[in-house]
């Protein structure tokens, strides 16, 4: 990492709980990280792990119960309305249910110039016109659908629609919120290749949430693997990949179905028992009731995350000299 | 848009006819003989006959209602009143703008506070103000509308003095017909309101807006309401039907003279005419409303308007 890289984003000690009737529930439990410019982060966890909270949380669609957000060095937290509506042109989300996350009354032009509009970027419709047509043409949207409403397209097109919504404002930095798992293969890859020819020429920064290993090895510089609500390992893609320290992330990756007819027989290890309540969780690795390796010093007392190697932070006693 | 305005309006044709036959029917069916009714036991066969005779009586069932169906569509005439010989038409001109006072200007009261409570209830779910709003409309949906009536007019006529009880001179005396109607509807509209709403403002797009900086009030009005309203609206439409009968209840407490008091007296005395000429009046404002909310329709969901537009344009 050469020293111009400057973090765009600062996460420190994020909290969500939700006030349940059963008690709290920790979406997001002392999650910190920090993107350098134009990199992409992926955060991968089963569902149910706190990934979209995370990311909504972040970009404060949900109030954070503690716990700090810096974009470029301005506190999202402590902002006021005003403030805020301001901070939402530099960073932008693209949602996961491209069926749900667009105002069905509005035409496909609407919902791309809407943004402009509301924010008062544009002044003339001329010039509102021609970004939406510039827009259109960036996510390979025909522009003979200018006038179409969202039911009448697939799911493909329509979030090319939410891409190119999100991408109007001109955003630096971008939360991808499962943009794919919705789609189909064939079309995942084309809105992922969108992804990934846009952070290139504009030099975006991502944060793209997803359950799919496949889909984040390809996209992702560093990867945080979430498990109920904790960053449990963080390291650089080929790291992580390459090199998994943390017992949850191992078990992730050989679950990956892997296409070698000489492995057909072989089972894929399987992670026993089930995800843990998070509701009122008690101190203490959360993965440990599931974990081969737990032992008791695991339990009573939260794992920190720490740096084992250069960039690569793993939240488990077993690499933290403790075992 | 305006052909589709032409297609409803034939469509209305047959239904007219409809209703028309329908009322014909069960009036046919309703025991005693009109001419004895009218004229009493002691009048002459000579009587019976020419009255038989003067009102088309004497002709078979068939053929007095396709006559009375070309009559109202060839001359928009709804009979003469057998009692005072006077065409129908005549007594509905003077009695129908009352009821529609009436009723126009409840639904337009219930549906400003049903909508506006509603949507408030919705945004603040839980809050002391949702609690309170949902507690009166339960109350006021379940209290009758004649006993709600004197209540009112107990308090704002009688106990305050503000407003008069009865009769219809001014418009101080449609306030509180208008409240009576209105108000257990304006309740019934607050709970669909608020219930519909409560679905919009959780949808992912109402997130989306937030997200690009829509400012709060936008997103709720304009993501959520009108998203939400479509329902609302059709809701609004329905009751706008049953409050032209419950105008009738109302017109009694407040001796308003309207439509609604005219057929039920028309009725007690038999005379036909004037019952049939009334119900079929009334159906065609109710069809005419049920229009007119499909076209609202169109006006507030850009995916209809669409429809119809790229249909006239291609």
């Amino acid at each position: 990492m050469s020293e111009k890289k400057k973090p765009i984003l600062v996460v420190n000690n994020l909290k969500k709980y939700f006030r349940t009737k059963k008690g709290l529930l920790h979406a997001v439990d002392d999650v910190s990280f920090t993107i350098d410019e134009g990199r992409t982060l992926g955060v991968v966890g089963e569902s149910g792990c706190g990934k979209s909270t995370l990311g909504k949380t972040i970009l404060r669609l949900t109030e954070p119960t503690g716990g700090e957000v810096f974009l470029e060095g301005e506190d999202i937290v402590s902002m006021n309305e005003k403030q805020l509506r301001k901070t939402r042109l530099k960073m932008q989300m693209i949602f996961q249910d491209p069926y749900s996350s667009i105002d069905p009354r509005m035409s496909v032009a609407q919902i791309i110039s809407d943004p402009l509009k509301v924010n008062r970027l544009c002044g003339s419709r001329k010039e509102i016109d021609d970004r939406v047509d510039r827009m259109m043409d960036v996510v390979g949207l025909a522009p003979r659908l200018r006038d179409s409403y969202p039911h009448e397209l697939d799911g493909g097109r329509r979030q090319r629609i939410g891409i190119a919504r999100a991408l109007a404002l001109d955003p630096k930095f971008i939360i991808c919120d499962e943009p794919v798992s919705a789609l189909d293969v064939s079309i995942q890859a084309q809105i992922i290749n969108i992804l990934m020819d846009l952070k290139e020429e504009k030099g975006l920064t991502y944060i793209f949430i997803t359950h799919d290993l496949s889909v984040v090895k390809h996209i992702s510089d560093e990867i945080a693997v979430m498990y109920l609500g904790q960053c449990v390992e963080k390291a650089s893609s080929d790291e992580l990949f390459s090199q998994p320290l943390h017992p949850y992330t191992k078990a992730l990756l050989a679950a990956i179905p892997v296409p070698n007819l000489s492995k057909r027989h072989a089972r894929p290890t399987v992670i026993r028992g089930e995800v843990g309540n998070p509701i009122d969780p008690a101190p203490g690795c959360r993965f440990a009731p599931r974990c081969d390796f737990a032992t008791e010093k695991c339990v009573g007392r939260n794992p920190e995350l720490r740096e084992v190697a250069n960039g690569h932070f793993v939240a488990c006693l077993l690499h933290n000299g403790e075992m | 848009m305006i052909k589709y305005i032409i297609r409803r309006l034939i469509v209305l044709i047959p239904i007219i006819i409809g209703v028309t036959l329908v009322v014909f029917t069960i009036l046919e069916m309703t025991p005693g003989d009109p001419a004895k009714m009218m004229l009493g036991d002691g009048a002459t066969l000579e009587q019976f006959q020419a009255f038989n005779a003067k009102f088309g009586l004497d002709k078979p069932f068939v053929y007095r209602f396709f006559n009375y169906i070309l009559q109202l569509f060839t001359r928009f005439d709804f009979g003469t009143s057998w009692l005072t010989s006077r065409p129908v038409l005549d007594t509905l001109k003077a009695r129908v703008p009352i009821t529609l006072i009436i009723a126009v200007s409840s639904i337009a009261f219930a549906s400003i506070i049903g909508v506006s409570l509603g949507v408030i209830s919705a945004v603040k779910q839980y809050s002391k103000l949702d609690y309170i709003s949902r507690l009166t409309a339960m109350i006021l949906a379940a209290v009758p509308v004649f006993w709600l009536g004197m209540m009112l007019a107990i308090l704002f006529a009688l106990k305050l003095g503000w407003l008069p009880s009865s009769g219809t001179g001014s418009w101080k005396h449609y306030i509180l017909p208008m409240m009576t109607l209105g108000l257990p509807y304006s309740a019934r509209i607050l709970r669909s309101t608020r219930g519909y709403m409560l679905e919009a403002v959780r949808q992912d797009f109402v997130r989306t807006a937030r997200s690009k900086g829509v400012p709060e009030r936008v997103v709720i009005w304009k993501h959520a309401f009108l998203n939400a309203c479509l329902p609302v609206i059709n809701t609004i439409g329905v009751y706008m039907g049953g409050l032209l009968g419950g105008a009738v209840v109302t017109e009694n407490v407040f001796g308003c003279n309207g439509l609604g008091s005219f057929i039920i007296n028309s009725v007690k005395r038999k005379d036909i005419p004037a019952v049939t000429g009334g119900t079929v009046f009334l159906a065609i404002i109710f069809a005419l409303i049920l229009l007119s909310v499909d076209i609202l329709y169109a006006f507030v969901d850009p995916r209809i308007k669409a429809r119809y537009t790229a249909k006239g344009a291609k």
